[in-house]
């Protein structure tokens, strides 16, 4: 087996198991921390498998880097949006806080 | 800008920018004058792609395979054109709608801008791996339009719409992970002639994932569960445009990679998308109908109309059926967005979102109840409007192959769809209880929603042009 394999299926793994976390868990802020492991799971697929021959391969390096950015944009829109429905629920921000 | 494919993706994002900067609530002239180039834009673009087949541009000179192409065929010209023009009549509705203290109309503009530009970077888009960041883009857009009104109910829906829409974009990426190791290449053009039948199971099980993850974001029966609540719940502008475009997206993609790439293995799975449409068109229909409430009514009446652009995937053996499909998106989005924009109208005069509030409706609103009529009219599928069409060329296909299970189903999901509207017009008929309030609303809202609901009856005459575009392939 080599390392890139090895790489690929335990991405497999971490995108199973975030994937079965942000479908079965209730709590808002674990499931942001699943996505994000399903998300870790598919980058280290796509670097893992692309190896030819050993040399890795640059195309799906910059494609997880614009992953990435994707990833925490939707990190930090899930997290101002609990922050939000958590102030809402409690009461303890006014609506337009920021406005 | 003299290229349409960059001016298109380019136009939103500047406006949005700007109406970003100037601050809560303004720019909404930007985003109108932005909107009117992107619907010339998209014009020219469609006159090119008819006459000349399909436009391409490289990105900043760097062709493909190293650098990024953006390429349009005739249904992407097709798609595009339908969002500018859609985007336009609901801007200018939009303008109206918001008072200056609603606090949904803050970032309206930027958001509704970045979400123009995620749709026509997606429609453009030329490699799996763009398409995914487009999908992104459209996504987060839309949940951020569906939180701007800022109740809890709202960015409650909003949450759950981000996790499903996150799902759904993180399967598809699983995806193509795959095939790119399996392959080494993500672009369309190239995977085309690679893909057969005899592919290893890893593309199999690709082409699975990125089409449950697409299936997911278009929110196709069972997986519906996010959309009622953030359609339903959302200002009445942003659900016309979720309603009528963003689903449409991923319909969209996973159409292009079912008749492109993945094509040979596609015959496999036709009957699964297929057999959900009919369920979505059923128990769809079936929540409308029952539906105390205006807006959810028209969500739920949305996953049911979803559920005929999965009906087509069996048949795409005959061309009518990728001709019913792209009908119907546009039958559809026309319609929902008048729909929706007539809800508004109503709330805004009543002050309440229930079916029973809208007695009196005839005598006070007539043009906005007229909207919904020709709506109606478009989504039960009666002669001529685009609704009528696109069911006619679906029964024709399923006849056409001996599949007449299909037929029965299109033409019950039309009188059940006739069943939630008449329910609507009667309602509307009925007296007004005395001495109910109905305040005074912009004309402009009343006329837009009737100019959106007239091009879906009217869409019906120039069925012949929109099927000559969409013909145009790469």
């Amino acid at each position: 087996m080599t390392s890139g394999l090895l790489f690929a299926l335990v991405g497999v793994a971490l995108f199973a198991l975030g994937l079965a976390g942000l479908v079965l868990i209730g709590d808002v802020l674990r499931r942001i921390l699943a996505f994000n492991l399903m998300g870790s799971g598919a980058f280290l697929v796509l670097v893992g498998l692309a190896q030819r021959n050993g040399v890795p391969d640059a195309v799906p390096q910059a494609m997880v880097l614009t992953g990435i950015v994707v990833a925490v944009a939707a990190t930090a829109l899930a997290l101002a949006l609990a922050r939000r429905l958590d102030a809402q629920r409690e009461g303890a921000l006014p609506e337009d806080e920021d406005g | 800008m003299a290229d349409p494919l960059v001016g298109l993706v380019l136009l939103p994002l500047g406006w949005a920018t700007l109406a970003f900067v100037l601050g809560p609530g303004r720019g909404a002239w930007a985003a109108l004058a932005g909107i009117a180039a992107q619907a010339w834009l998209a014009w020219l673009l469609a006159a090119q792609v008819g006459a000349g087949g399909t436009a391409r541009h490289a990105v900043g000179g760097w062709g493909a395979p190293l650098g990024i192409d953006l390429a349009a065929d005739g249904l992407s010209a097709a798609l595009l054109l339908l969002t500018q023009w859609l985007a336009l009549g609901v801007a200018l509705y939009a303008r109206s709608y918001f008072a200056a203290g609603d606090p949904a109309r803050r970032y309206f503009w930027p958001l509704a801008g970045f979400l123009l530009a995620g749709l026509n970077a997606l429609f453009v888009a030329n490699d799996l791996f763009n398409l995914y960041v487009t999908l992104e883009l459209v996504g987060l857009a839309a949940v951020g339009l569906v939180a701007a009104a800022g109740g809890e109910r709202q960015i409650a829906a909003a949450l759950r719409y981000l996790f499903a829409a996150l799902a759904g974009s993180g399967l598809y990426l699983f995806g193509v992970a795959l095939v790119y190791g399996v392959y080494g290449t993500v672009s369309i053009a190239t995977l085309a002639p690679l893909i057969t039948p005899e592919a290893p199971r890893l593309v199999w099980i690709a082409g699975g994932l990125m089409a449950l993850g697409l299936v997911v974001k278009s929110a196709l029966f069972p997986f519906h569960f996010w959309l009622p609540p953030a359609h339903g719940g959302a200002p009445a502008p942003v659900s016309a445009l979720l309603s009528a475009l963003v689903v449409k997206a991923s319909f969209y993609l996973l159409l292009r990679l079912w008749l492109g790439p993945f094509a040979p293995l596609a015959p496999a799975a036709a009957w699964l998308p297929a057999l959900l449409g009919a369920a979505a068109i059923f128990w769809g229909s079936w929540r409308a109908i029952r539906a105390e409430r205006l807006k959810p009514l028209i969500a739920w009446s949305t996953v049911a109309q979803l559920g005929y652009l999965f009906l087509i995937f069996p048949l795409l053996a005959v061309p009518a059926a990728f001709g019913a499909g792209v009908m119907q998106v546009f039958a559809h989005a026309l319609a929902k967005a008048a729909l929706f924009a007539a809800a508004g109208v109503f709330i805004q005069a009543t002050g309440q979102d229930t079916v029973a509030g809208l007695a009196g409706a005839a005598a006070r609103l007539p043009v906005t109840l007229f909207a919904i009529g020709l709506a109606g009219m478009t989504l039960a599928g009666l002669p001529p409007s685009a609704g009528f069409l696109a069911k006619w060329q679906l029964i024709e296909a399923a006849l056409a192959l001996g599949h007449w299970p299909i037929a029965v189903v299109a033409l019950a999901g039309g009188l059940m769809a006739a069943v939630y509207v008449f329910r609507v017009l009667r309602q509307a008929f009925c007296l007004a209880p005395a001495g109910a309030p109905v305040a005074a609303v912009p004309r402009a809202l009343e006329w837009t929603a009737f100019a959106l609901a007239a091009a879906s009856v009217l869409l019906g005459f120039f069925g012949v042009d929109l099927m000559t575009l969409i013909e145009v392939r790469a």
